[in-house]
């Protein structure tokens, strides 16, 4: 898992802001997203439209708003297998409060609540008995999609409140949906705690040297639980919109969620070895995975077969700044 | 010190007798040796898989496009064996072992040469090959009927009174053990996952030998294919999803440390026995096999629990018996 980190280059001074804007992820991601829109909008008529473009934040709003988590979760230099078994678990336990007759508010609560106590129970296993995160939510994304299935077995829980379908199914405003403003407001929050706050300088140092961390007097341990509970509680507000968009809960319910979410952390150009990233980088990689579903699904390709291009785009972005610097060096290979 | 490095499969051991025992309470029949036979039969191909993803935890690696290669290398063997069911069955499974390497080498490939993060390269290799499993297919299944029976009866052919899966399963185990245990490179990997620095100025080619555990969880990926596909008799683009973790549960129950380095082909063997016990128990003593995903989780956890203690420990006298060889 912790592949030997290389050497860091530390430089004389640092770049101009203007030349390490343009050389910066960031704006890798942003010309990607552009060439997908571009060959999108050639590809199918009826992507250029409003309702279009709408339905295409779906694609990625609920699987995003964990990933903004799960991204300060890996630059700490941990990871949450776990999400979707979260969502599955919280949405199992709201199914349940709608068969006793609870009202909206009621669930939303139980959903949030669920899902924060799932993360501050893999929190405290990680940080108080000191465990790999990896193999601890292996465990407990067993764990947790395992009580559903127990409740639930091939059943499937239905009759969800009418005003409930809002938090899926709604929109703010003409065809701005509450799904996708709620994502964009909680990027920008997690924008200001991760860029713009001592705690979010705390996350990234985390990631780059824990042991040195914990001699400045940083509460490494406390700060880690801290992201699990985010994790956890991101999870379960993902799982209220997904419950309330599909508007019944089956234990198979946000299958493989999980990899999508870190597929966008990591195409984000956040590093899998912690310590280093960007909120805009996954904000930017989610759309850009939403894009590519979409569009993918207007030419009528196969679920299975956009797999692949995403698949791929992770593997090729990741590689293609690599190969770039080798063969600048001149030492490919 | 020899007896120490044996107490976590010696616990293991124990705890699977317990857990035999606890079922023999409910269902007598369950600890008869032909029935255990059965459940070493079943757990054969997690057995397998688990020593392939065992070698690559070994070095701080991690493959989880294990189950996809799995799929896409049955659904090749199946649709050659659909086309041309002349293709003998030694023939057939040779082919599914270079498929399995092919797979395993990119992989490998972009591990070793381009330094990307094992664990990035098999999340989006996982979603590549199980794609192209349904693009070689066109999403088309291919059923028992179309399948030879050869095909489908080598495995179950019985050889000195035991199914020729787990004759091959022993084998596998077998050849772990005297690579793991007897071999250069079997200490390089050890070596790797205990200090990858000090690999490197001991003479040990990291990358290269990266590169040939992804090999080998490549070839296992494409043998437990053939085996997979012709012991349910179907394949389709579904076989095996969601099963890396099932894997990797197997090594982290059986004592592989998923920070390199602590391991045995005993732990990987026995972990995945564990899950294969509890999976063929269920039903047999009327728990609902809804609650099977809920019990191996807590295993998981638990073992990672006990695992964790005294890790460091054994670590170093892994080290220790390094010195003294």
């Amino acid at each position: 898992m912790t592949d030997t980190p290389a050497p860091r280059h530390i430089p004389d001074r640092l770049d101009k802001p203007l030349s390490s804007a343009i050389f910066s992820w960031e704006a890798l991601l942003v010309v990607i997203a552009v060439l997908i829109f571009a060959v999108n909008s050639f590809a199918s008529p009826y992507f250029l439209d409003p309702w279009s473009l709408s339905d295409l934040t779906f694609n990625f709003t609920e699987k995003g708003l964990i990933a903004l988590a799960m991204a300060l979760l890996i630059i700490s230099g941990e990871i949450d297998l776990s999400v979707a078994a979260i969502v599955a678990l919280a949405s199992t336990m709201m199914g349940m409060a709608v068969q006793a007759g609870a009202g909206t508010p009621v669930l939303v609560a139980i959903g949030v609540v669920v899902g924060l106590a799932c993360g501050a129970f893999n929190g405290l296993l990680v940080t108080r008995l000191g465990l790999p995160s990896i193999v601890v939510t292996i465990g407990t994304m067993s764990l947790f999609r395992g009580i559903a299935f127990i409740i639930l077995g091939d059943q499937a829980y239905k009759g969800y409140p009418e005003s409930f379908a809002f938090f899926g199914q709604g929109y703010v405003w003409w065809v701005v949906s509450f799904e996708l403003t709620l994502f964009l407001v909680a990027a920008v929050i997690y924008w200001f705690i991760l860029h713009r706050t001592s705690f979010g300088r705390r996350v990234f140092a985390i990631g780059n040297n824990p042991v040195a961390c914990q001699f400045s007097g940083v509460r490494v341990g406390r700060t880690k639980f801290i992201l699990f509970c985010l994790t956890g509680l991101m999870s379960g507000i993902a799982s209220v919109l997904i419950t309330s968009r599909l508007g019944s809960t089956r234990p198979s319910i946000a299958q493989g969620y999980e990899l999508e979410a870190i597929t966008m952390v990591v195409l984000g150009g956040v590093s899998i070895l912690g310590g280093a990233g960007s909120i805009l980088g996954v904000v930017l990689a989610a759309f850009i995975m939403g894009l590519v579903t979409f569009g993918l699904g207007l030419l009528n390709v196969p679920g299975i077969v956009m797999s692949i291009f995403i698949g791929l785009l992770l593997i090729i972005v990741i590689a293609l700044p690599i190969v770039w610097r080798r063969l600048r060096e001149g030492r490919f290979a | 010190m020899k007896n120490f490095l044996k107490y976590r499969e010696l616990w293991l051991l124990a705890g699977i007798m317990l857990l035999i025992g606890l079922i023999s309470i409910r269902f007598p029949g369950f600890a008869d040796p032909a029935n255990l036979r059965q459940v070493f039969n079943d757990t054969s191909i997690l057995m397998i898989l688990a020593l392939g993803q065992m070698v690559v935890i070994l070095t701080r690696s991690i493959d989880l496009s294990m189950a996809s290669n799995l799929c896409f290398t049955g659904m090749v063997v199946a649709m050659l064996n659909a086309a041309h069911p002349a293709i003998p069955i030694p023939m057939l499974i040779v082919i599914a072992l270079a498929v399995g390497l092919v797979l395993g080498a990119i992989n490998g490939f972009l591990v070793w040469r381009l330094n990307i993060p094992s664990i990035v390269v098999t999340l989006g290799t996982l979603t590549i090959y199980r794609g192209a499993t349904f693009v070689i297919s066109g999403g088309a299944w291919v059923n028992a009927d179309q399948m030879s029976p050869d095909f489908i009866g080598f495995q179950r052919a019985a050889f000195l009174g035991i199914p020729v899966l787990s004759w091959i399963a022993l084998l596998v185990i077998a050849l772990f053990f005297v690579v793991m245990t007897r071999t250069a490179i079997g200490r390089s990997i050890y070596a790797i996952g205990v200090n990858p620095t000090a690999s490197v100025y001991a003479g040990i080619n990291v990358g290269r030998t990266k590169f040939i555990v992804f090999c080998i969880s490549g070839m296992i990926g494409g043998l437990a294919g053939y085996l997979w596909i012709s012991r349910y008799v179907i394949a389709s683009v579904e076989v095996a999803n969601g099963y890396e973790l099932n894997i990797i549960a197997a090594c982290v129950i059986g004592g592989i440390s998923i920070a390199g380095g602590i391991g045995s082909v005993g732990g990987a063997v026995l972990g995945a026995l564990f899950l294969g016990i509890i999976s063929n128990a269920l039903p047999v003593i009327n728990i609902s096999p809804f609650w099977q995903m809920a019990i191996s989780g807590s295993a998981i956890i638990l073992a990672v629990v006990l695992n964790a203690r005294g890790e460091r420990r054994q670590g170093r006298i892994i080290l220790r018996k390094a010195e003294a060889a």
